[in-house]
């Protein structure tokens, strides 16, 4: 992961601001993701015979599917989140 | 990385604080690389025509698949160190 480069005169780098680029590269390379599979999955779904333009049909069925993608990220991020927390709590 | 913890100094090394940092996001980052692989694989197992909302079946289907994948996962672990005790793997 690139974290970009570091500024000028090395030694001076503020640690705060360093944490907080780290955070952000990591927040845009988890929305880069997450478009990639929304658009992967929603034109595998949507778009069957792929015509010379995006017609309406298929730009709401992409717009549902979207949506129901984040729906699908959100469950499946709350379930395994309270199942980790009940395997560490067996432990 | 045995020349992190030792504090400051010379030699570029890592403090404690900024040790800490960066295992509490590596932990962050797993954690969302494995919502957005799960996602992935249950999503080809329990959609079918994207609607106005998830339904309820659905909805169970992607809670059950999360669930099952954890067990196998479990599975797969004790399976493996189970054959590796008996001397089965070399």
């Amino acid at each position: 992961m690139d974290f970009g480069s570091p500024p000028a005169g090395g030694s001076g780098v503020n640690r705060d601001e360093l944490m907080d680029q780290v955070k952000s590269q990591i927040a845009i390379a988890n929305a880069q993701e997450l478009l990639q599979k929304m658009s992967d999955k929603c034109f595998k779904k949507c778009v069957t015979k792929p015509g010379t333009s995006l017609d309406n049909s298929e730009q709401k069925c992409i717009a549902m599917c979207m949506d129901r993608y984040m729906d699908a990220w959100n469950i499946v991020s709350r379930t395994y989140s309270t199942r980790l927390q009940r395997e560490r709590g067996k432990i | 990385m045995d020349s992190f913890g030792s504090g400051g100094g010379a030699g570029g090394q890592v403090d404690p604080q900024m040790q800490h940092f960066i295992e509490a996001e590596s932990q962050k980052q797993r954690f969302q690389q494995l919502v957005h692989g799960l996602t992935d694989t249950c999503w080809e197992k329990c959609m079918d025509r994207p609607s106005t909302k998830l339904d309820g079946r659905t909805e169970t289907c992607f809670v059950n698949c999360v669930e099952r994948f954890i067990d196998t996962s479990n599975f797969v672990l004790n399976r493996l160190q189970n054959k590796a005790g008996t001397g089965e793997l070399h």
